[in-house]
């Protein structure tokens, strides 16, 4: 009776041993795939770190770059590294502690990225070399699609960082100081057949050109400062597509410039003090279909200095103490000026034709004398933006010796008494009279 | 001499005028100062004041008062002293006066406010202007015996330099714009003295910048230290040359 017991529990024990068997084996697969999975993911994933630090094994970036595999991570620890032409071209993430400093010797370029992925963040690189027949650059990106380059400092590096047919990446919080030397500097930031990048809160300042764009389409560019350059803050070149808003670009040598390009959105910019001879707050020549919305042109010596521009629609923009708010040649067509402010400019409009394709509706001049009998805020008779004394210095140009002068200022007056006397086709039929806040 | 200096200073002092002039100065400086935010922005809108209420006032007023103390000048040319002495005289106090109020109207708002070298070439210019109208009304003064065509005389000078002069400048551009004018601008510029302190202080002002190659020309002449120095030795000459011409012709006038 015992026996039989013990052989039914035995019996019911070896039952369930197999079944717990058949589970425990499925277990097994599942977790064997996990595992693979797991080990698969961590290779590129989650990455190996390597730390770069003086007095170690890995001491210099290069040893650190020949263990590295696709998406490592290496450190950098705080110390001055000399590097030359050192090329990435792995997919790596390359941080900097505590800003370590590559230093370039004024040989080659720095750092040159010919990876996808790469990141650099956290260095000052400084004293790249300057040749005149190749740019030298602290960061050379070529082919680097989706690069990552964050908060470095760059110092007196020839080219800042130089991209060349880059698909996608972000270029963030860097700060590039150049040489000041108006021979040995190139461009701060500098864009070449790339596109989709983003390119924020980056300051530059004693470049050439602070951000400089050619066959660059489909960019970003937000909250940089741009200031103290040789030749201009923004420069673009065959640039299509391209946005950039909320930029301050001053005390730059000629300002901005938008050549050859279309369907640009410039908003929310601030342009000031772009003064000199031949400066400009705003150049804008062979552009059409853009868009200029929310924008400060204060205290340069032409706001927007505008040549064979078409469809350019400019609205809600504020123009104050500019020498010439507006310079707008015969050549440029169907641009339209809406609801802009126009306050304080010595003169608000130039031009050097006499027939007119643009319409200037709404806007308000602070110099319109005009009435507004019917209360519906708008001026009754249309202001007249092309002040007859400019019209003559268009004409003779010598005429400038009398800016300031009694004379300049009572042909101006005579000018609204007879308006018959201005040639100059171009008028504000409603003007504001308000200041415009939008 | 010194004595007629002492009692016109001491007569004008005592005239209201003078304080209007102060105070019509000092509120349109400090007012254009504290309306504009910007300095710069201040100092040429003031730059129309000082082109033209400056020599307005300073041309017209020495006229009037040169009239109106016409007895005592006739009084003193009966006493045993050289003719030469009471005009300069005279003329040293009027224009004395007439610095002081400018120096207190506008120098000191200008100096308050702005403290750069522009603003010492505006308040060297106005000075300069104030002395020159001055010289121009004693000229003027001299040329008549009636108050009303002395002062008839004035207007018409202060109205040709500060236009008549420059409708002509435009009229012969016009006329010669197919030729290089900017070195005879720099000449026409020194035929008036409104024109040349004009050019002076707005050569050191940012809007220059505006004035292309026209101004580059003026700026390389006048920015040298020989074009300023010229530049005010040709203010220097329009102030001595009114005055020494009125000298001689007071000298052998009837009063």
């Amino acid at each position: 009776m015992k026996k039989q017991n013990q052989t039914v529990s035995y019996r019911r024990f070896v039952h369930v041993d197999a079944k717990s068997t058949c589970s425990l084996f499925i277990n097994l697969l599942i977790l064997s795939g996990f595992i693979i999975l797991h080990s698969y993911l961590s290779n590129t994933l989650s990455a190996r770190e390597i730390t770069v630090k003086p007095g170690t094994k890995i001491n210099t970036l290069q040893s650190a770059l020949l263990l590295a595999q696709n998406g490592d991570i290496i450190k950098v620890s705080k110390s001055t590294y000399f590097i030359e032409d050192l090329i990435i071209s792995k997919s790596i993430s390359l941080i900097g502690i505590d800003y370590p400093i590559l230093d370039g010797q004024n040989k080659g370029n720095l750092l040159i990225i010919r990876a996808p992925h790469v990141t650099v963040k956290g260095f000052i690189i400084r004293n790249s070399g300057f040749a005149n027949i190749k740019d030298k650059a602290g960061i050379r990106v070529e082919k680097g699609d989706g690069v990552s380059i964050l908060n470095n400092r760059l110092e007196s590096t020839c080219f800042g960082i130089y991209l060349a047919k880059v698909k996608g990446g972000t270029i963030s919080g860097n700060t590039i100081l150049g040489t000041n030397s108006v021979i040995q500097s190139g461009n701060g930031i500098h864009l070449w057949y790339s596109n989709n990048l983003k390119i924020i809160n980056n300051k530059i300042s004693g470049q050439r050109d602070g951000i400089y764009f050619e066959f660059a389409t489909h960019c970003e560019i937000v909250r940089n400062v741009s200031e103290n350059n040789h030749r201009y803050g923004l420069h673009f070149m065959f640039s299509n597509n391209d946005n950039y808003s909320f930029n301050t670009f001053r005390n730059n040598g000629s300002g901005v410039a938008v050549m050859y390009t279309k369907n640009i959105r410039m908003t929310g910019n601030t342009f000031e003090k772009n003064w000199g001879g031949s400066s400009y707050g705003l150049l804008l020549k062979d552009i059409s279909k853009s868009y200029i919305a929310f924008n400060l042109f204060s205290r340069n010596t032409s706001g927007i200095y505008m040549e064979g521009t078409s469809e350019v629609k400019t609205e809600y923009n504020d123009f104050m103490n500019n020498g010439l708010a507006v310079r707008m040649l015969a050549n440029c067509e169907k641009d339209t000026f809406l609801l802009n402010n126009f306050m304080g400019n010595t003169f608000d409009f130039t031009t050097n034709g006499t027939e007119n394709l643009n319409y200037l509706q709404g806007n308000y001049w602070d110099k319109y004398s005009g009435y507004d009998l019917d209360r519906d805020k708008k001026g009754d008779l249309p202001y007249r933006p092309v002040s007859l004394y400019s019209q003559i210095i268009e004409k003779l140009p010598s005429a400038v010796f009398l800016l300031r002068s009694f004379m300049a200022e009572l042909l101006d007056k005579a000018e609204r008494a007879l308006p018959s006397m201005s040639y100059v086709n171009l008028y504000d039929n409603e003007p504001s009279m308000h200041i415009i806040r939008p | 001499m010194h004595k007629i200096i002492k009692y016109v200073l001491h007569d004008i002092f005592r005239n209201r005028i003078l304080l209007a002039y102060v105070v019509l100065l000092s509120l349109s400086s400090f007012g254009l100062f504290m309306m504009n935010e910007d300095v710069s922005k201040g100092l040429s809108s003031l730059l129309t004041v000082l082109l033209i209420v400056v020599p307005l006032v300073s041309i017209l007023f020495t006229t009037i008062y040169f009239f109106n103390s016409y007895e005592f000048i006739e009084l003193l040319v009966a006493q045993p002293l050289k003719r030469s002495n009471i005009l300069l005289g005279v003329y040293c106090g009027v224009g004395l006066s007439l610095l002081l109020a400018f120096w207190v109207g506008i120098g000191l708002p200008v100096l308050i406010f702005d403290g750069t070298i522009v603003g010492w070439y505006f308040l060297l210019s106005g000075s300069l202007l104030t002395m020159v109208f001055v010289s121009l009304a004693f000229l003027a003064s001299v040329l008549t015996r009636d108050k009303a065509r002395g002062i008839g005389i004035s207007m018409l000078l202060w109205f040709y330099f500060t236009l008549i002069f420059d409708g002509v400048i435009l009229m012969v551009m016009f006329a010669f714009s197919d030729y290089p004018l900017e070195r005879l601008t720099i000449f026409m510029s020194c035929l008036n003295p409104v024109d040349l302190a004009r050019i002076l202080v707005l050569l050191k002002m940012d809007i220059s910048a505006l004035m292309g190659y026209t101004g580059a020309v003026f700026n390389q002449f006048f920015g040298s230290s020989f074009g300023i120095v010229l530049a005010v030795s040709v203010m220097l000459t329009w102030v001595l040359v009114p005055i020494g011409i009125a000298l001689r012709i007071f000298k052998g006038k009837n009063l």
